[in-house]
């Protein structure tokens, strides 16, 4: 065992650094466009899902620029219209869901990251992985087609009968969601059968890392989950072109069916984005308290009770849209359900840090953001699970933030977390430690400005999607906006010193934080084929016990 | 998790394992029979979405039936019943001569592996052609989808613009139009692999496209089980 770990533990300078790596290996813009090495891939997705979060981004700047105040005037003049002003929202919600969170993590961090966890050589479909990232890039371009043609402004859920009674772009826009659900079925594909076959020598399913876990449950919603949205998009596209009479009352049909079907998905796909944050975090927590993850086998079936969970709790979006009673109930029930392994990983998580030796990096102080505010987002989901309090909360902000808090506070933090911790791994390089750590504090202050105030207008009953509102409401809104321009800035900074941090020459160690699982055994960043040879799994996963140092 | 690597074969990244010479093996998987249960895996799972795209046809189906249960039942007795089982039993047997395609192929038997695809193709065609006649037989009489329906000599007359008999044609020919495409895609993936066949790649080695491509035909002849009787059968 000791020469093991000698063999692999390998400090900075250990081992000469390769000249050929993924990165370098072939060149070419053609190279990148046919590769079917996972890492690209993953770098790609990050590109491309990055830019859909800042074009989504800026969206919500608009957003939060137009209710700065009640008659929207800046400088003298109105800048946004109630019209142009229900696109925004629309664009803003529908490329933050379906473009960026939904294929954020799966696509471009598990990409990079699972096969080299599992000790495997690539993804078990490379090709099929190609596939997805330019399905992904078609429905980009589809929905970003129907800004130019006339719009959308049905929000992004796309209610009927609105929905299909308006003349804007619809079509266009359930043609993109259409493919994008596809991208991310195979992505889902993939994961599953690299999970199942895959896996190096010596590792079995509990002893994969809880990245996998996460993963692996969350490839399970995008699987079952997406044809079901992709067939309600169709049918709201041909209930548009034929009027076949499902959805549009005036015809029939049935427009609470059209919720049924859409939130069938929809929540499912909530779980789809926040279990791969979940992975994330169970990462980090232990590689940053030097730890052991408490309660291994809990949090990993925990991943897959929320995936499960996700699929019987739909009808919670629909507790006033004229459902039964009894089903109102049972869904109401079935959502508290929800927090238990919600809270069974919030407590592993702490009881993890509980007496580790905790160094607070730039990836700690984002799982701990995470921590924090996934457990305000989740509390107040409690309050919009009780029938009682709901009825009176349904459609204010007070819905807004909660979901803002699940989604970006969990969601993307966890991402942007996650972008650090594997940073090094990626590109070979450190970013700056010193900017990373005042970039988190402006996107952590900023968020809770933006948000938490969002908590306060919603119970005073400001309805969300709202353009116009009553002066009273003016202080809190302008906090928000505010709020909003701390966390673009803290945004602008964390993207400015990643970027700088490319221009300098390649200065990460195979394993800067001493982190425990296989991909931290290769090289930084790694070479074409992953590893040296087969690597073999010898410990169980997040064993700090034999080295606990990390590099100085 | 501290893990060492075996260097199998230094000069080789990772060791190819047993079949490094098959020309259809795929560098990232250690054995070729490792390739053959993965791609297996992958197919089981594309098959599980299909049958939810299709789920979801099937539950709005269900919903608008029970709306207009007696339009939808007047609506299916302009099917032709017997046209209808004649494609069931056309379909349930070139899945009997898909089965027997992937035996021979497994069995190293070319010729009878060709033989059995096209006679698959063959049933594929019949059940198209037999499509064919029944479509043009709809649109004969205005039974269409949605606002194109006109039809004329309906018994249950139409209130507030809520027509259970286009609705029930617009499921018919959504439901039979996404089966016929997966057909035609099919007979695609059925000539494209008798192709390859009677070139001989395939044996008892290696004969992964043989296999998916029968899974995936096994699924279309089992949506098609289940869209006669709730089509061509109400009662």
């Amino acid at each position: 065992m000791a020469q093991a770990l000698t063999h692999t533990a390998p400090q900075i300078g250990d081992r000469p650094r390769p000249a050929k790596n993924y990165l370098n290996e072939t060149t070419g813009i053609w190279s990148w466009m046919t590769t079917v090495d996972h890492k690209r891939i993953g770098i790609m997705y990050l590109v491309a899902v990055s830019s859909a979060f800042f074009l989504g981004g800026i969206l919500a700047l608009l957003v939060r620029l137009t209710l700065l105040t009640p008659s929207h005037k800046l400088f003298g003049k109105v800048l946004i219209d109630a019209d142009t002003y229900n696109r925004v929202f629309t664009l803003h919600g529908a490329i933050m869901v379906f473009l960026f969170i939904i294929p954020s993590i799966p696509g471009s961090l598990a990409n990079f990251v699972l096969p080299l966890m599992l000790g495997a050589k690539d993804v078990a479909f490379p090709r099929l992985n190609l596939a997805s990232f330019y399905l992904w890039c078609l429905g980009a371009v589809t929905a970003v087609a129907s800004m130019v043609f006339g719009a959308v402004d049905t929000g992004w859920t796309f209610y009927t009968p609105y929905s299909t009674t308006t003349q804007n772009a619809v079509g266009l826009m359930t043609m993109a969601v259409f493919i994008l659900g596809f991208s991310s079925i195979f992505t889902g594909l993939n994961f599953i059968a690299t999970v199942h076959k895959l896996r190096a020598p010596g590792m079995g399913f509990f002893d994969m890392p809880l990245f996998v876990w996460g993963t692996y449950a969350t490839a399970i919603i995008q699987v079952l989950a997406t044809p079901v949205l992709g067939i309600t998009m169709v049918l709201l596209a041909l209930e548009r072109i034929f009027n076949i009479g499902i959805f549009d009352p005036k015809i029939g049909g049935d427009p609470v069916l059209f919720q049924h079907f859409f939130w069938f998905y929809s929540h499912p796909a909530v779980y789809i984005m926040i279990l791969p944050g979940m992975a994330i975090i169970s990462e980090i927590i232990p590689t940053f308290s030097r730890k052991t993850i408490f309660g291994y086998r809990a949090i990993a079936y925990s991943s897959v009770a929320l995936a499960l969970l996700g699929f019987l709790v739909w009808g919670h979006h629909m507790f006033v849209a004229g459902q039964s009673q009894l089903a109102t109930v049972i869904f109401s029930a079935l959502t508290f359900l929800v927090a238990i392994p919600s809270g069974v990983k919030l407590f592993n998580w702490l009881a993890t840090m509980y007496k580790g030796n905790i160094s607070l990096e730039t990836p700690m102080l984002y799982a701990i953001s995470f921590l924090l505010l996934f457990a305000i987002g989740g509390l107040t989901g409690i309050f919009l699970g009780a029938l009682s309090t709901d009825v009176h909360l349904t459609d204010t902000y007070f819905v807004v933030a909660h979901f803002h808090y699940v989604m970006m506070g969990g969601t993307v933090i966890a991402f942007i977390g996650g972008v650090h911790y594997w940073w090094p791994k990626m590109t070979g390089r450190m970013y700056s430690e010193k900017w990373g750590r005042i970039g988190c504090a402006l996107v952590f202050v900023g968020f809770n400005m933006t948000f938490l105030t969002q908590f306060f207008l919603g119970s005073r009953g400001m309805p969300r999607r709202y353009y116009n509102y009553l002066d009273q409401y003016q202080p809190l809104h302008a906090f928000s906006t505010f709020g909003s321009w701390v966390l673009g800035l803290g945004l602008f900074i964390t993207a400015a010193y990643l970027l700088a941090s490319l221009r300098k020459p390649a200065d990460a160690p195979d394993n800067p934080w001493g982190g425990t699982t296989m991909e931290w055994e290769t090289v930084s960043p790694p070479i074409t084929h992953n590893f040296e040879g087969q690597p073999v799994l010898e410990h169980e996963p997040y064993d700090y016990r034999p080295r606990v140092k990390k590099h100085a | 998790m501290s893990t060492s690597t075996v260097d199998v074969n230094p000069h080789d990244h990772g060791g190819h394992g047993d079949h490094p010479s098959d020309p259809h093996f795929q560098h990232h998987f250690t054995t070729l029979e490792q390739q053959f249960d993965t791609t297996k895996i992958g197919m089981w799972i594309f098959l599980a979405t299909e049958v939810l795209l299709f789920g979801g046809l099937f539950v709005g189906f269900g919903m608008m039936q029970a709306r207009y249960p007696e339009m939808f039942k007047e609506a299916h007795e302009h099917l032709q019943r017997p046209l209808g089982a004649l494609n069931t039993v056309v379909l349930l047997f070139s899945s009997w001569t898909m089965v027997m395609g992937v035996l021979s192929a497994r069995t190293n038997q070319k010729k009878k592996t060709v033989v059995f695809l096209i006679v698959t193709i063959l049933c594929a065609c019949i059940f198209l052609g037999v499509k064919y006649f029944e479509y043009s037989h709809k649109f004969e009489e205005g039974l269409l989808p949605g606002h194109y329906y006109h039809h004329i000599g309906d018994r249950i007359p139409v209130v507030n613009g809520a027509n259970g008999y286009a609705t029930f044609f617009s499921f018919y020919f959504m439901m039979t139009g996404l089966h016929g495409i997966h057909i035609l895609v099919g007979i695609g993936l059925l000539a494209w692999i008798a192709f390859r066949a009677n070139k001989g790649e395939f044996n008892s080695d290696y004969y992964t496209p043989v296999d998916l491509v029968g899974l995936y035909w096994h699924l279309v002849d089992l949506i098609w089980i289940y869209l006669f009787p709730l089509y061509y059968l109400i009662s």
